[in-house]
């Protein structure tokens, strides 16, 4: 990794975006969730004392009237677009990573304002105004991005606004800053065991022996720590001919078919890019519309950009521009016409070997692939994979999200979450059922005698099952049961507030079944089939 | 041999993969199947390029079984329009989930053109049809099946609605005929292992019968079963024709009554 003088940097930084994103008002607590963890709160939340890696439980003790809401990365990408749109008067050059912040280079728009704190005054102001939502908006001006971005955290942290820190100060600014804002937890949990807490301490050690000890990923952390701007090595223009472009016909004025645009797009950028063993690492997406005018947008990645991480991309900034730029008139009814994908920066790419020895699997890509066409007969939302999500009854358990949202592993496999270590109080004793039923089915469960079989508000269950009829069929002889388990959730919100008690009953026929009883009625929930 | 176009290099690089593969020929006409499945079926595996159909009380554990072996090693797996697929008990039988991929139901009308889809892509496709399958859809989805040397997988839910009877016999039928459960008693316990028989038969029952008895213990392990302490069941099997009546039966005065026993 060399270093070289680092490009003065603007960074605007929204705070808490997925949160954020979600458009409710100001005082209104919004905490946002992943696979049964916090990942963003919004202010009123966080002040109710709901942290960033709490589980869903702890954040509703701190916070029960809290709107609980999953993370979704389309709709973060896609209400960021006015903030960009608003910044392309200012600078052409911006360029986006992660929905939430963005970054240009100063040089230009300084010069024009009169002054870096006049343009970051500009930016600031542009930003806020095209939100649509009331998000708490920084900007930062340093040598080098990683120092940008903090100086707009902290200037976010402050309530908003903007911070200068002047060139060749970069270092001195970032000499207090703790060492996990490099966002690399294994290499801050060593730092802080060796007593370097701070990024000064750090850039402090000789370069050769950071390298030395921590391989090459300790050097480019101890470069950014310095305050020196992060140039990878291989990074060269890439030659013209990886372009790839389409005339749509009909002009494409719809979200859900910017999605097979998007895909095919980026098939063939990624075919090209693997014959010539190549990786995009930043990405321009260029749109035409009827009237004639263009649209531009950067999207880089830090590490290099995947088939599918690029589609991802254009079907975000496609949903982004036909869902905002049509209420500005920068889209008129005509739609875009044309479509443009440049790779502005390619790197070396790591080599995916085709089943020989290991790595990606040839079924896997293949079966990647052939996806697509199932996609276009049924609509994108219609191949799923199963998340784990963690919850009390079976149903719960496991999610369904749509294929493209699930990011891709080394092996072209799904990284999909899988079951976490946590036990859930409450839950059903495994073996788990194999049927879950998404919508429970009405059952019977009489005693000998024919009366229904209820359990009292002490739970208690007033009689012993003998005959179970699941939805009017034929009655069958209960030959074993357990049960009242008692559920009792959400007591103090008065809509959500369910009271369940749940039994194992097997049958005579050989089934085995989950029946729940809910407000007087029995239900399945699940067979063990 | 090689020439100079980048198109050309990546699919050369394909086309030597394929060569070189290791050369496997027995294993190459099946997938991997657990041990305990093996007496029940003509080749050491599930054979490729056939539709296996399970019906009967414990369809879902069995398939979910079926599935488990060759998804481990590797085989993408398609499940149509089995909106009760338990996930849970399907990823502690050993489907991966990161190989699993749900489709919905398609419509009637598009039914066969996605599952042929799936089929030129995926090793292993479950299908659970609730409308009668038509007989060129049928024969065109066993060529291509044969071909590609997919397995599809037809497992009956039983949900109250109707199935009907495709219009090509399987060319493997599973039926889970007995289910005993242990673990639950009369109030206490819980479902804890249960035994299942399997049996098989070829097409038009050219074949004889074969019939396991397999365990499913409560951590999701199938075994081939010892006999074990079950709860009695009724002596009735399964297929006989249910009474469809929703009046009770009469009480039997002289039979024991039960009674609730306070444990603890």
């Amino acid at each position: 990794m060399s270093g070289v003088a680092p490009t003065r940097t603007v960074v605007v930084w929204c705070a808490d975006w997925p949160a954020a994103a979600l458009g409710r008002p100001p005082e209104a607590p919004v905490v946002v969730l992943h696979a049964n963890r916090v990942v963003s709160v919004s202010p009123p939340a966080r002040e109710a004392g709901v942290e960033i890696g709490a589980r869903r439980r702890e954040a509703q003790r701190h916070c029960p009237e809290a709107e609980l809401v999953e993370r979704d990365p389309d709709r973060e990408a896609v209400n960021f677009e006015p903030v960009l749109a608003a910044l392309d008067p200012i600078t052409p050059r911006v360029e986006i990573t992660m929905a939430g912040t963005c970054r240009f280079p100063a040089r230009g728009p300084s010069r024009y304002f009169g002054g870096d704190a006049a343009m970051a005054e500009r930016v600031a102001a542009a930003a806020a105004t095209a939100l649509r939502a009331p998000a708490v908006v920084g900007v930062g001006v340093a040598d080098g991005a990683f120092a940008a971005e903090r100086a707009a955290r902290r200037a976010a942290a402050a309530g908003g606004g903007w911070l200068v820190i002047d060139a060749g100060a970069s270092p001195e600014f970032l000499a207090p800053i703790s060492v996990r804002s490099l966002g690399i937890p294994e290499l801050a949990d060593v730092l802080e065991r060796l007593g370097l807490r701070t990024l000064g301490a750090f850039a402090d050690l000789p370069a050769a022996d950071v390298t030395a000890r921590f391989g090459t990923e300790g050097a480019a952390a101890h470069a950014v720590a310095s305050g020196v701007d992060l140039v990878p090595l291989h990074l060269a223009d890439p030659p013209p001919d990886l372009d790839v472009d389409d005339e749509l016909d009909p002009p494409l004025d719809r979200v859900d078919r910017a999605a097979f645009v998007a895909k095919a797009l980026a098939d063939d950028l990624n075919g090209r890019l693997e014959s010539r063993g190549l990786a995009a690492v930043s990405v321009l997406i260029g749109a035409e519309t009827a009237d004639g005018s263009l649209l531009e947008r950067r999207w880089r990645h830090d590490g290099a950009l995947s088939s599918a991480a690029v589609a991802q991309r254009v079907r975000w900034q496609l949903d982004g521009w036909l869902t905002w730029a049509r209420g500005r008139g920068a889209l008129t009814e005509g739609g875009i016409v044309r479509l443009w994908l440049r790779p502005e920066q390619v790197a070396p790419a790591r080599g995916r070997q085709l089943g020989f020895w290991g790595g990606a699997d040839a079924a896997s890509m293949h079966a990647r692939r052939g996806l697509a066409r199932v996609q276009a007969l049924l609509g994108e939302d219609a191949v799923r994979v199963a998340e784990w999500q963690g919850g009390r009854s079976p149903a719960d358990r496991y999610r369904l999200v749509p294929i493209d949202t699930v990011p891709v592993a080394d092996d072209e496999s799904l990284a999909v979450r899988t079951a976490g270590p946590e036990p859930w109080p409450g839950h059903v004793p495994d073996p788990p059922p194999a049927l879950v039923w998404p919508v429970p089915r009405r059952a019977e469960l009489v005693d000998d005698e024919g009366r229904r079989v209820e359990v009292n508000r002490r739970g208690a269950v007033s009689c012993a099952p003998a005959r179970l009829s699941i939805a009017s069929g034929p009655w069958l002889d209960v030959v074993g049961w357990v049960g009242p388990w008692l559920v009792d959730e959400r007591w103090w919100d008065a809509v959500g507030h369910r009271r369940r008690a749940r039994f194992q009953i097997a049958a005579g026929d050989g089934t085995a079944h989950l029946l729940a009883l809910e407000a007087q009625h029995w239900w399945v929930e699940a067979t063990y089939d | 041999m090689f020439e100079h176009g980048e198109m050309a290099e990546a699919s050369q690089l394909a086309a030597l993969a394929q060569r070189f593969r290791p050369a496997v020929l027995a294993a190459e006409q099946t997938l991997p199947v657990a041990e305990a499945f093996l007496p029940l079926l003509p080749l050491d595996g599930l054979p490729r390029g056939s539709r296996v159909s399970v019906s009967g009380a414990g369809a879902t554990s069995i398939t979910m079984a079926l599935l488990a072996e060759a998804s481990r090693g590797g085989s993408w797996t398609a499940i149509v329009g089995v909106p009760s697929w338990g996930w849970a008990a399907s990823v502690r039988s050993g489907v991966a989930a990161q190989r699993t991929v749900v489709v919905d139901e398609p419509p009637v009308s598009q039914w066969g053109q996605v599952i042929a889809a799936l089929v030129d892509t995926f090793d292993l496709v479950v299908v659970d049809p609730t409308h009668q399958v038509t007989a060129s859809d049928a024969r065109r989805l066993a060529a291509r099946t044969r071909e590609r040397g997919s397995v599809m997988v037809d497992v009956r839910v039983d949900d109250g609605r109707r199935r009907f009877r495709w219009p090509i016999d399987a060319d493997l039928s599973f039926s889970v005929s007995t289910s005993a459960w242990s673990g639950l008693g009369d109030g206490f316990g819980r479902l804890d292992d249960r035994e299942l028989t399997v049996s098989a038969s070829g097409r038009r029952g050219a074949d004889r019968q074969r019939r396991i008895q397999v365990r499913l213990d409560g951590s999701g392990h199938l075994a081939a079963a010892a006999s074990m302490n079950t709860t009695p069941m009724n002596a009735a099997p399964t297929n006989a024709a249910p009474t469809n009546t929703a009046a009770l039966p009469a009480v039997d005065p002289t039979a024991p009554k039960r009674r609730l026993r306070s444990v603890g």
